[in-house]
């Protein structure tokens, strides 16, 4: 996204500026504190530029391995309504990642780079799509909670001071939000259904429900980068706050589908006018993120088959694009 | 085959949401040619029915002003307030002015 063409002309005059780095840098968080957007070719910090790229980049491989999770059941969809209606959700997840890589090159990183850094295994992606979904209420759980903590994740992220990213999250915030109902849909017929498919529905919820809680991220006190990144207007709530907005939306949500939430521990206070809820195992997800769930080596193969299979379909366009170019150059582009 | 090294070209998309709009930029993508870049920005851009049409444009055949000069680039419009029809004192009386 925004053109990444462009660099010749404006070199020489930011070598220039550059001697009075603490200048730049203070007239840069100037117009960050006044909500103004910074756009690709802008003056700004490295350590934004790096964090941004580490970010964003984590969250477009987010999206692409997390169509693998869901994809898993797009053959065995128990409607044809049921299906097209994943078939679409898995495809806007690539397009997610697709905006997200775009935004992530206009720091000035390369996708070939980034997606070398996924398949070597080098790169974060979110520990929630490292969970196996063993039965079709695992579909709608994910939909119901997992697209649910990231709307609220995502939602202020349409205003983070990064133009480009900004604009990204807009566009997949708009997209999120049927993700996130058709899931809860799904929960709602197996609800309303038979005891075995309220039992399945249950389970799900069993499953998802911590790890949903985990995707925000360290209790703030605990979160390396949390500080910096609310100064650049990067994020805008603490982890532990969208985590509480998560745990007080959704809980009524459980309620209507007669669903419990798996938390011996959770309960509405009055005064607070937030629900209480239990301490988070976060060993559990320093292990997931460390590589040791339960589906991180299947989800990095699957990644790496696919790019591997499709090698050829790659260099069969390079090819025709070289051998149109060759016949008439310059009508290709 | 380096082809894990090189990125395709880079296209800048830009989409009409009906006629009788302007084409807007909405985001960029990459593609090995033209028809290519404008199948992409439909799959990608348009999944919603975004749009009724699609330019494509390589990101390197755009010329960009330069944000760092941007003070200097932009400075002649800046004290020409009376291009603006408010500067003008215009008694309440005065209809259709």
């Amino acid at each position: 996204m925004y053109t990444q063409g462009l660099d010749s002309l404006g070199k020489d005059c930011l070598r220039d500026e550059a001697k009075d780095g603490a200048a730049l840098e203070s007239r840069f968080q100037a117009r960050v504190d006044a909500e103004e957007k910074i756009e690709p070719k802008d003056w700004m910090p490295e350590a934004y530029r790096r964090t941004l790229i580490r970010q964003i980049s984590q969250h477009a491989h987010s999206e692409i391995v997390g169509m693998l999770p869901e994809g898993n059941w797009i053959t065995r969809a128990p409607s044809l309504k049921r299906k097209a209606i994943l078939i679409a959700k898995v495809q806007d997840e690539g397009g997610h990642g697709a905006y997200l890589y775009s935004a992530a090159e206009t720091l000035g990183v390369s996708r070939a780079e980034l997606v070398g850094q996924l398949l070597a295994g080098k790169a974060k992606y979110s520990s929630i799509f490292n969970y196996p979904t063993p039965t079709w209420a695992d579909v709608g759980a994910i939909g119901w909670l997992v697209d649910g903590a990231a709307i609220m994740n995502q939602i202020p992220l349409c205003r983070c001071s990064y133009g480009p990213y900004a604009r990204a999250m807009v566009r997949i915030c708009r997209e999120e939000s049927f993700h996130q109902r058709q899931g809860y849909e799904i929960m709602l017929f197996l609800a309303r259904g038979t005891g075995r498919q309220r039992a399945m529905a249950q389970a799900a919820l069993d499953r998802w429900w911590w790890p949903s809680l985990m995707m925000f991220g360290p209790s703030d006190s605990d979160s390396k980068h949390s500080a910096q990144s609310m100064r650049w207007k990067i994020k805008r709530f603490s982890n532990d706050e969208l985590r509480q907005k998560f745990v007080d939306t959704t809980v009524p949500q459980a309620d209507f589908l007669g669903l419990k939430v798996p938390d011996p521990a959770l309960a509405w206070d009055e005064a607070t006018r937030h629900f209480r809820f239990g301490a988070i195992d976060w060993s559990e997800f320093e292990q997931v993120l460390a590589g040791h769930g339960p589906c991180n080596r299947e989800r990095l193969e699957a990644r790496r088959r696919a790019h591997d299979e499709g090698r050829w379909v790659r260099e069969a366009a390079a090819a025709w694009a070289a051998k149109q170019e060759a016949a008439a150059p310059g009508c290709a582009a | 085959m380096s082809e894990s090294q090189k990125d395709w070209p880079l296209y800048e998309i830009f989409i009409r949401a009906k006629s009788g709009l302007d084409h807007k930029h909405v985001g960029s993508l990459h593609a090995t040619d033209a028809r290519m870049a404008l199948e992409h920005a439909r799959d990608l851009y348009t999944r919603r029915q975004e749009g009724v049409s699609i330019w494509a444009v390589r990101s390197t055949d755009i010329v960009a002003s330069d944000p760092a000069e941007s003070d200097a680039f932009f400075e002649p419009a800046r004290d020409k307030v009376y291009r603006h029809p408010t500067f003008y004192d215009i008694p309440d009386e005065v209809k259709t002015l």
